[in-house]
């Protein structure tokens, strides 16, 4: 018989925590696999955030510090300063990426430093029991938003990937849908082309993945994904937001 | 040169070679002088976007094994705390450089000592102790900088310096400590290098979810915290020996109290004065050993009276422990508090 799938090399040999039909799990599958198929797994420095991830290091099988809640970009910095030649990524939630750490996430990125980010975006607060995120849809309820929210009292949802994509130092933005196989091929490619930014010194790489949060949405993992395809698709669209090439400075 | 210049030039030379840090008066010296220093010597300067962000550079820089120092002052501290918390939970060495103003709020950017409680009481969340050097002049500035480096890599604990605006901004000539060689520092076991397959993977972490396993974490911390007390007191005597009252003072106020005590002297006043160089392990000891023969403690800070709760404690009760203070941002004259002496001594002792 013909082997098609085994455990990713830079995955531990560890059960996930993670509920089912979350998009942790296959976000953790698919970088640990770009590891593995660039050659890059040896070189990895991870930044574990607080959230439903925060254990990220139980799974990968490389080299880990656990941030404080919203610093992964500020913490990737200083590790990436000490060790230019690692290949260092953050690990992030929207809260913590798009609320707490919005300072951070956009000074890197302004700095072009030349760090990846890989920014899982369910729309919500797992871990903490599904209170309103900054990437919260209209309409859509959580804990913190019982009435579903409302702009003119919640405030807009905000494209946090759309803003950075602006920045000069970013040089790779991108978007997926963790939805079908299709899809969730295209995540692993532009997560593999963020990396090889990071690789080629292009500065700043981040990549969206809108993923399901099934335990928090109270829906079931399939109405979860059809939630992404007819919603979050709609605020958050899938494709390359900007690629950027080498920066200005290394042209010279 | 400068106190600030003085404590940059003594990090750079202990091995500093990751420095971050944001602007605020009165120690914008520091990352100015980083700014140019650190390229010179191959190291990284970053003005990071915040307070916050720049701890966390930090937290990075030495969790990848780096020697990595941030400075500021007093609001600065404030959103540091939340990182000086993560260090001593990760169990990283760091330098933090805290050149105090008056507060609180924004206070003004003269110098005070208005920071002691939150400098010696960890600041941040959690069960932690944080060693902090309270230089005396411009030489301890560099001398004290270039140890902190050194006993920060010892107990892997973040280390702190507190200083004030005063301190900061005096120029005294220093001779320098002489520069390190950053090639021979010990390699550090604990850090993230990316593994190169040669080891298993590496986690700096503060997260402990099993109960008794974060109660063993801190249990651990707590041992290295009773061995740093032990081991790393630092303090300074001044005419103590026959002195029937005694001056606690650190830092800008302890200069001012050596001149005050040089006039009282000269009246026939029998007035010492000891001097924590170590603020945190606070010299108890040697304050409880005073206590036997002096009879009253005068404590003199630069705020409205913090330390004078550790003196109390290191007294306990054997003495009496009184105050002065001034919490403005501005500071007496040695000639002031020569005044304040004699009238408390007058008091307690005799007439003159
Ligand atoms: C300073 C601080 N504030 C709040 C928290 C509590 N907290 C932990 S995770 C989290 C939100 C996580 O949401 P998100 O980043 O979207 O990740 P998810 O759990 O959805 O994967 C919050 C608020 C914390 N750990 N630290
Ligand atoms: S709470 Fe949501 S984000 Fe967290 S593990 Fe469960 S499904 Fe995933």
């Amino acid at each position: 018989m013909q082997k098609v799938y085994s455990r990713p090399k830079y995955l531990k040999d560890a059960a996930f925590h993670y509920c089912p039909g979350c998009g942790h799990s296959i976000v953790h599958r698919l970088v640990a696999e770009v590891f593995e198929e660039m050659g890059i797994g040896e070189r990895a420095i991870g930044v574990a955030p607080a959230g439903c991830a925060v254990l990220a290091y139980n799974y990968f099988d490389c080299d880990f510090v656990e941030g404080a809640h919203g610093r992964g970009a500020a913490i990737a910095t200083g590790i990436k300063r000490r060790w230019p030649d690692a290949v260092v990524f953050s690990y992030q939630g929207d809260g913590d990426l798009a609320a707490i750490g919005t300072a951070e996430t956009i000074h890197a990125a302004a700095r072009g430093e030349n760090i990846t980010i890989i920014f899982v975006n369910n729309g919500i607060y797992g871990m903490t029991g599904g209170q309103m995120a900054p990437t919260t849809l209209r309409g859509m309820k959580a804990t913190t938003a019982p009435f579903g929210r409302e702009p003119r009292r919640e405030g807009y949802n905000l494209d946090i990937t759309h803003l950075v994509a602006e920045i000069e130092g970013t040089a790779f933005a991108a978007r997926a849908l963790i939805t079908t196989p299709k899809e969730i091929k295209k995540a692993k490619k532009l997560i593999a082309s963020a990396f090889e930014c990071q690789l080629q010194g292009r500065g700043f790489s981040i990549v969206e993945l809108v993923s399901a949060c099934p335990t928090n949405w109270k829906l079931s993992p399939l109405a979860s994904i059809k939630f992404i395809e007819e919603n979050m698709a709609k605020a958050y669209p899938p494709g390359v937001l900007v690629e950027r090439r080498l920066p200005e400075a290394a042209k010279e | 040169m400068r106190g600030n210049n003085a404590m940059a030039e003594a990090a750079v030379r202990a091995g500093c070679r990751y420095y971050f840090g944001y602007p605020i008066t009165p120690q914008n010296d520091v990352p100015e002088y980083m700014a140019e220093r650190m390229p010179e010597v191959g190291g990284t300067f970053i003005q990071g976007e915040s307070e916050i962000a720049s701890i966390y550079m930090v937290l990075g820089a030495s969790a990848a094994g780096g020697r990595a120092m941030t400075s500021s002052s007093s609001p600065g501290i404030s959103l540091k705390q939340e990182g000086l918390s993560f260090l001593a939970g990760h169990e990283l060495p760091a330098v933090i450089a805290n050149v105090v103003r008056g507060g609180p709020g924004l206070g003004n950017i003269a110098g005070s000592q208005s920071d002691y409680f939150q400098c010696t009481r960890g600041g941040g969340h959690g069960d932690y102790r944080m060693i902090v050097l309270a230089p005396g002049n411009v030489q301890e500035m560099a001398d004290l900088t270039y140890l902190s480096f050194d006993l920060a890599d010892k107990y892997r604990t973040p280390v702190m310096i507190m200083a004030d605006g005063m301190m900061g901004n005096t120029m005294e000539p220093v001779t320098l400590p002489p520069m390190i060689k950053v090639e021979d520092l010990p390699e550090k076991d604990y850090a993230v290098t990316g593994r190169l397959g040669k080891r298993k993977s590496r986690v700096r972490l503060s997260l402990i979810l099993e109960p008794k396993d974060l109660e063993e974490h801190n249990w651990k911390l707590q041992r290295k915290y009773s061995l740093i007390s032990a081991n790393e007191v630092r303090w300074e005597g001044f005419e103590l020996e026959d002195a029937e009252m005694v001056i606690v003072a650190f830092g800008t106020a302890a200069r001012i109290a050596k001149g005050a005590i040089r006039r009282v002297r000269k009246e026939g006043l029998k007035v010492g004065l000891l001097r924590p160089i170590t603020l945190w392990p606070f010299p108890s000891a040697a304050i409880a050993e005073a206590a036997k023969t002096a009879k009253d403690f005068l404590v003199f800070e630069l705020n409205a009276g913090q330390m004078i709760e550790d003196v109390r404690l290191a007294v306990e009760g054997k003495a009496s422990v009184h105050f002065y203070g001034r919490p403005g941002g501005t500071s007496p004259t040695p000639r002031d508090l020569a005044k304040v002496i004699t009238n408390r001594y007058c008091q307690h002792f005799r007439p003159i």
